[in-house]
């Protein structure tokens, strides 16, 4: 018994000539759960509305009732991509609301796992961008580095997406050796390997008229547009948070900034490059100016595990209720708000607290780049092409875990 | 008696084509695949060698989906139209000297007509499946066939006006038992013309917009499943194994090598053949997309005047000559 059931829907007075598409959120190229309502003029994109909140898994009212540290698993849901930074991120958000002391050697492994974070996002963002442009095999060269760099996390920290390796006051394991040989032999070869890229499509004629003048935003235009990262300096705009307000190690860091001119596709394209070259010589840095010391800071041991050791913890007791009832023992807690940004891959990743003096933050709020990325899209892709969106989309490198938290 | 013995042919033909499609799947997966640092099909057989047969038992088991709102006949009608067109305009090629199935007088006309009629089916079933994405992939194909097709078409008359025939084993002869006897040495505009005009027409990549699967998910195939998607996939390998044929036959010299080959007298034709599918293999790993009006752009202000000029100035040489 099949019943025959009609879509045909009236088309309104004004719309003859649109061709409504809705793009996503199931379609190969919105880089996960992104819809975007087109309509269309043949192929020109007249008005495009992007629709967030697929992967909405309300991050920021689950903070509300879990401690500090608990919060700190929740981050490496945001950008699955670069789970490292978004842990430095937060840590050193929380360690500046709660004042703790984190000792050099820590702060450098979290410049090393930062750049590292950098390096798998933008390897995986070049991937993907080219095979949304056509260009299939830089997909695979893209992530058979990336695969060195997720066994590199793997050994340190034993997860190889989902990190959580930073801990409040510093990091959870020490490098190890083979730790360290291992990601010098990557920093060694990683130059050789993106000129590899390079001449597989930067001097592709191809590439080059699908890129350039596609998506173009001028510097001002960028600034209002809310983009950060790779995105607005490729509009020529000098901001970087490593640069202009360092964390971690990075004021210890000798890098340089790409910026592009043009604030096309290409631009962006070519900082982004830039940028991986730069990673590639902080992580060098990092191996070798890696200064001896402890990984932890004195004041904040007892964030780190709920049974340090000699710290006797009733067995009938749950290991949560424990580390709640730790957390509430400490007194610098502090009333108050506090805005810290961190530069991820995608952008200007922030988090802002407000702390009540509690144990658990009173409200806590992500800015999340890709979401503010997102919202662009819309100025973005008005009059270009249905082939440019997609170019866009792979630009602007958003991922909705991040956008929709 | 004599139609027995050419149903025979043609169930031959029929059979080695199937396989040939098969294989070339295979052929186009492990070269891919080694040239982005994998290993391709390995699993299946000794080196992935039965994937194809697995595959093809696969999607004949397949349930053949057909959406609620989809044009029944003409759903189900395309992939046919498209396969059946493709396989028609085997018939003419001549493998070697005397391999032809039907040695007509406009077999190259034939071919062309043939071929149209397989982007009938293309643009049947961007229509038939009453989704947007396929009627997207639909009306790409339809501006990339015309627009092609004419190009494809004046790139050949300068062969056309050298040999002065249109019957495909004439042409080879017209070529000669020797290398610069070739028309890719005396036509070589209409080479290239020819040779990017054949990416377009068989929807290879850098021209596959119809199915740009990053754009329209899979374009006109969006809907297809099971055996009627394979049909697509074998008309479109018929397709670039026809197209590599005219090529050969019309640039390269046909069933001629260096030497004769006694037994098997095709391998010549077999290995030029291969020789460009492997080019569309190679240039599949290496290039991007074209966007849809850089693609309009380049057949029409560049292919066809170019092709266009390389008529005149054969004419031009050929009446000097006179």
């Amino acid at each position: 018994m099949s019943r025959k059931i009609s879509f045909n829907c009236p088309v309104q007075a004004g719309d003859e000539d649109r061709y409504r598409i809705q793009m996503g959120p199931q379609h190969p190229a919105t880089h996960g759960v992104l819809r975007v309502d087109l309509d269309l003029d043949g192929e020109i994109i007249r008005k495009c509305n992007p629709h967030v909140g697929y992967l909405h898994r309300g991050f920021e009212k689950l903070a509300e009732h879990r401690t500090y540290v608990q919060n700190l698993v929740l981050t490496d849901r945001l950008d699955y991509m670069a789970a490292m930074a978004n842990n430095v991120g937060y840590c050193e958000a929380v360690e500046k609301l709660l004042a703790i002391e984190v000792p050099q050697r820590s702060r450098y492994l979290r410049t090393m796992v930062c750049e590292m974070a950098r390096l798998a996002s933008h390897l995986l963002w070049l991937a993907t961008h080219a095979l949304d442009i056509g260009a299939m095999t830089v997909f695979l060269y893209c992530f058979r580095e990336r695969e060195e760099l997720l066994e590199i996390f793997a050994e340190l920290c034993g997860s190889r997406l989902t990190n959580t390796y930073t801990r409040l006051g510093g990091v959870r394991q020490d490098v190890t050796h083979s730790i360290m040989m291992k990601l010098e032999k990557f920093v060694d070869s990683f130059p050789s390997n993106l000129e590899e890229y390079e001449t597989l499509i930067d001097t592709n004629r191809i590439w080059l008229k699908r890129t350039i003048d596609v998506g173009t935003v001028g510097a001002d235009e960028a600034v209002g547009l809310c983009l950060t990262g790779a995105s607005l300096r490729g509009s020529g705009v000098d901001y970087d948070i490593r640069k202009h307000f360092p964390y971690a190690a990075y004021d210890f860091m000798d890098f340089e900034v790409p910026l592009g001119e043009t604030g096309d596709t290409y631009a962006r394209y070519r900082c982004r490059i830039e940028e991986m070259l730069q990673s590639n010589s902080i992580l060098r840095q990092c191996i070798e100016r890696m200064p001896p010391g402890p990984i932890i800071g004195d004041d904040a041991p007892d964030l780190i595990m709920p049974n340090k050791p000699g710290r006797k913890v009733e067995v009938d007791v749950p290991a949560q209720q424990s580390l709640i009832k730790l957390v509430e023992d400490r007194e610098t807690f502090m009333e108050g708000d506090v805005y810290v940004a961190t530069e991820v891959p995608k952008g200007e990743l922030g988090f802002y607290f407000v702390s009540d003096g509690n144990g658990t933050p009173y409200r806590m709020h992500i800015r999340s780049p890709s979401f503010l990325h997102i919202s662009a899209l819309k100025t973005m892709a008005k009059g270009s092409m249905l082939a440019d969106l997609i170019a866009i989309i792979g630009t602007l490198d958003v991922v909705l875990g991040e956008c929709d938290r | 008696m004599q139609i027995l013995i050419l149903l025979i042919q043609i169930a031959i033909l029929v059979a080695v084509v199937l396989l040939h499609v098969a294989y070339a799947t295979y052929f186009e997966r492990k070269i891919i695949g080694h040239m982005q640092v994998r290993m391709g099909p390995m699993l299946v057989g000794w080196h992935g060698l039965l994937q194809p047969i697995a595959d093809g038992i696969k999607s004949f088991f397949k349930e053949d989906i057909i959406p609620d709102q989809a044009d029944k006949s003409l759903f189900l009608a395309a992939p046919i139209i498209c396969l059946a067109a493709m396989m028609v305009s085997l018939s003419v090629l001549p493998f070697a000297k005397g391999w032809a199935l039907a040695d007509i007088n406009v077999g190259l006309l034939f071919i062309f007509a043939m071929s149209s009629l397989a982007s009938y089916g293309i643009i049947l079933a961007g229509w038939a499946s009453n989704s947007k994405y396929t009627l997207l992939g639909g009306i790409r194909s339809m501006a990339q066939v015309i627009s092609y097709e004419i190009a494809i078409g004046l790139s050949l008359v300068g062969v056309m006006m050298l040999s002065g025939t249109l019957n495909l084993s004439q042409i080879v002869e017209a070529q000669g038992n020797s290398f610069f006897g070739m028309f890719i040495i005396s036509q070589p505009v209409a080479f290239f013309v020819f040779f990017i005009a054949m990416l377009a027409e068989t929807n290879r990549v850098p021209f596959d917009l119809p199915e740009a699967e990053t754009e329209l998910v899979s374009g006109y195939i969006t809907e297809y499943s099971g055996m009627r998607y394979a049909m697509f996939f074998m008309a479109e390998y018929i397709g670039m194994f026809v197209m590599a044929s005219i090529g050969v036959v019309c640039f390269l010299g046909g069933w001629y090598g260096p030497f004769a080959v006694p037994l098997f007298p095709p391998i010549w034709f077999i290995l030029k053949v291969y020789f460009i599918m492997f080019l569309f293999i190679w240039i599949r790993a290496t290039l991007p997309r074209y966007r849809y009006d850089q693609l309009m752009a380049i057949g029409w202000k560049l292919l066809i005047p170019l092709s266009l000029g390389n008529i005149f100035i054969t004419g031009l040489a050929m009446t000097l000559a006179q």
